[in-house]
């Protein structure tokens, strides 16, 4: 009896791990309680892990022999990956959070992988493991290396997507074969043929193909539908977790992983939604190449106007409607536009924040920069409870954002973003558009909101451009006492 | 203690799983999703477990190798998907309880 103590102890701690995560993540859904959600979950993983150790107890007699240095080797790992990822993860700008969470996720997946291997070289003999150990092998490894190229283009470090004639037809050759050779493997342990090179060597091309896949995959995918990949492999790598959970016979994995997988699937879908195109269009299709006739319809002109000026219309307007994009996090204004957002409040203007699903480089990062800057949560809406309230505002002012407030996607059907929800900027009485230049969005479409008739252009830095407004709101109060 | 997880219950636990993640992520508000999506990449960051399974019963160097590759890549997955999830969720605040003076008014 004495005996069964340990590993009772493993699965009731993977139970209460599992138990934990699930807890967590419903706790996640309100930002009241989101922070403690995270803590639940990361006492599930504390204890799930201490508890694996146990598993030393009840080693194979071949790993008898290795057990000190093996459980040396795994605390040795734990302190390694673990540190540089809590060091890395404290540091990192919050700017930077969509390619911090590629990379971790590129890690589990690699992770998932590398226990898929390890499964496979010991060898799998029963048909429903081996089968589900090769998909957790091609998933996570399509995982890993698909997040190494979407972590590499969020970073910058790869500027344009690669798109080549037949690209789909390598893809799709390049997994054909990558199936088969999985495929091969599975032939070959079931029917206990010989494969025709060393099981070894076999094993080690399926992975060599499936991590060239997950990079073939993602190089033509623009920059712009990163958020969706990170998400599809976030999903991915759930996956993986969980089939190689049923592998190693662990129901914490499975129900971890599988939780994750349905979890990404769903945002993922979300995402899609918001954009208004299928996920298969975001993953095989070129978006956004070249848009074709679309500069000759334009009518109007481009009306820039002065920082001061649109900031002193801000002070006597009653209700202003803020569209934040990534360009105002790349120019760090997010801390400025609170303070001049504090300013026009005390002048009894309302202010609210609309964001668009997508705005940002993953869904939902302009709330948390703007909750980084200070601005509380309520001050927020999302597309669906803005939209209705441009029509009465008196001033949208758009800052760093482009595509979303795009009026193309409601009116011309020949523009590539037509039929995306957009915020309605453009039905404000006044506009205001904080840029840097006349350049073009990501998605690299001429915008006809900015040469509409209740349209300014405000050149300039976003952070700039904040500071002369807040400078110009300040001076009028001075004056008005 | 042999607990096994045979085929079909394999499936049920997969099945139920997958359902309850899609139901508990269906119910978070848009303004979550980045916190949400590094949550739930900190929760597959319990992968580490199985690299510390394997690793324990690892026999020759390669298996050795490979796994203190998985455990130190799982432990990356889940320590980097903790701190970056609570540092961001942190941040989250509410003008109503921290200035109870502003008066903000909120169209229904």
């Amino acid at each position: 009896m004495l005996a069964l103590l340990p590993s009772m102890a493993i699965v009731v701690a993977d139970l209460a791990a599992a138990f934990l995560f699930l807890f967590g993540l419903k706790r996640m859904s309100s930002p009241v309680t989101a922070p403690s959600g995270i803590a639940y979950a990361g006492i599930g993983m504390v204890v799930a892990v201490l508890a694996s150790f146990l598993y030393a107890l009840s080693v194979g007699p071949e790993a008898q022999a290795h057990l000190w240095v093996n459980i040396g080797l795994a605390l040795l790992a734990l302190a390694i990956g673990g540190g540089l990822a809590w060091r890395s993860g404290s540091k990192a700008a919050l700017t930077a959070m969509p390619q911090m969470v590629a990379l971790l996720n590129g890690a589990g997946g690699g992770a998932a992988a590398a226990i898929a291997a390890i499964v496979l070289l010991g060898g799998v003999s029963a048909p429903a493991a081996l089968v589900v150990t090769l998909a957790g092998a091609l998933i996570g490894s399509i995982s890993l290396s698909g997040s190494l190229i979407a972590w590499g283009k969020l970073d910058g470090l790869l500027k344009q997507p690669l798109r080549f004639k037949g690209q789909q037809i390598v893809n799709g050759a390049a997994f054909l074969v990558t199936l088969i050779t999985g495929g091969y493997i599975g032939f070959c342990v079931l029917s206990g043929t010989e494969p025709l090179l060393a099981m070894p060597t076999v094993i080690a091309i399926f992975f060599a193909l499936s991590l060239l896949f997950g990079v073939l995959m993602t190089l033509p995918i623009g920059g712009a539908d990163m958020p969706v990949v990170i998400s599809v492999y976030n999903a991915f790598t759930g996956l993986a977790v969980g089939l190689e959970g049923y592998s190693l016979q662990n129901p914490a994995l499975m129900i971890a992983g599988m939780v994750v997988g349905a979890a990404g699937l769903m945002l993922t879908l979300l995402m899609a939604r918001a954009m208004n195109r299928s996920v298969s269009n975001i993953l095989f299709t070129n978006f956004g190449v070249a848009p074709k006739h679309k500069h000759s319809k334009i009518e109007g002109e481009l009306k820039p106007v002065g920082a001061g000026d649109a900031g002193i219309f801000m002070r006597y307007a009653k209700e202003v409607i803020i569209v934040p994009g990534y360009g105002l996090a790349a120019a760090q204004g997010q801390q400025k536009l609170y303070e001049l957002v504090k300013l026009l409040q005390a002048a009894e203007v309302t202010v609210k924040f609309a964001i668009h699903p997508v705005a940002g480089r993953m869904p939902g990062q302009m709330d948390v920069l703007l909750a980084e800057a200070g601005v509380p949560y309520d001050l927020i809406f999302q597309l669906e409870d803005i939209n209705p309230e441009f029509e009465t505002a008196d001033v949208a002012l758009v800052i760093g954002a482009n595509d979303v407030v795009n009026p193309a996607a409601r009116s011309d059907k020949s523009s590539p973003i037509w039929g995306m929800p957009i915020l309605n900027a453009d039905m404000a009485k006044q506009v205001y558009v904080i840029k840097r230049g006349e350049g073009k969005g990501y998605a690299g479409i001429v915008n006809e909101l900015f040469y509409k008739d209740n349209c300014n252009m405000v050149y300039g830095d976003a952070a700039a451009v904040l500071t002369q407004m807040i400078e110009a709101v300040r001076g009028l109060g001075k004056a008005a006492a | 203690m042999d607990i096994s997880i045979a085929g079909l219950a394999a499936l049920y636990i997969f099945l139920l799983a997958g359902f309850a993640g899609w139901v508990i992520i269906g119910h978070v508000p848009a303004i979550l999703h980045t916190p949400l999506m590094s949550g739930s990449n900190f929760v597959h960051g319990i992968v580490v477990v199985g690299g510390i399974f394997a690793l324990l019963n690892a026999s020759t160097l390669s298996e050795q190798m490979i796994g203190f590759l998985a455990v130190a890549l799982g432990a990356a997955n889940a320590a980097g998907g903790y701190v970056v999830t609570a540092r961001m969720l942190a941040m989250f605040q509410t003008s109503h309880p921290a200035k109870p003076a502003r008066k903000h008014k909120r169209k229904g």
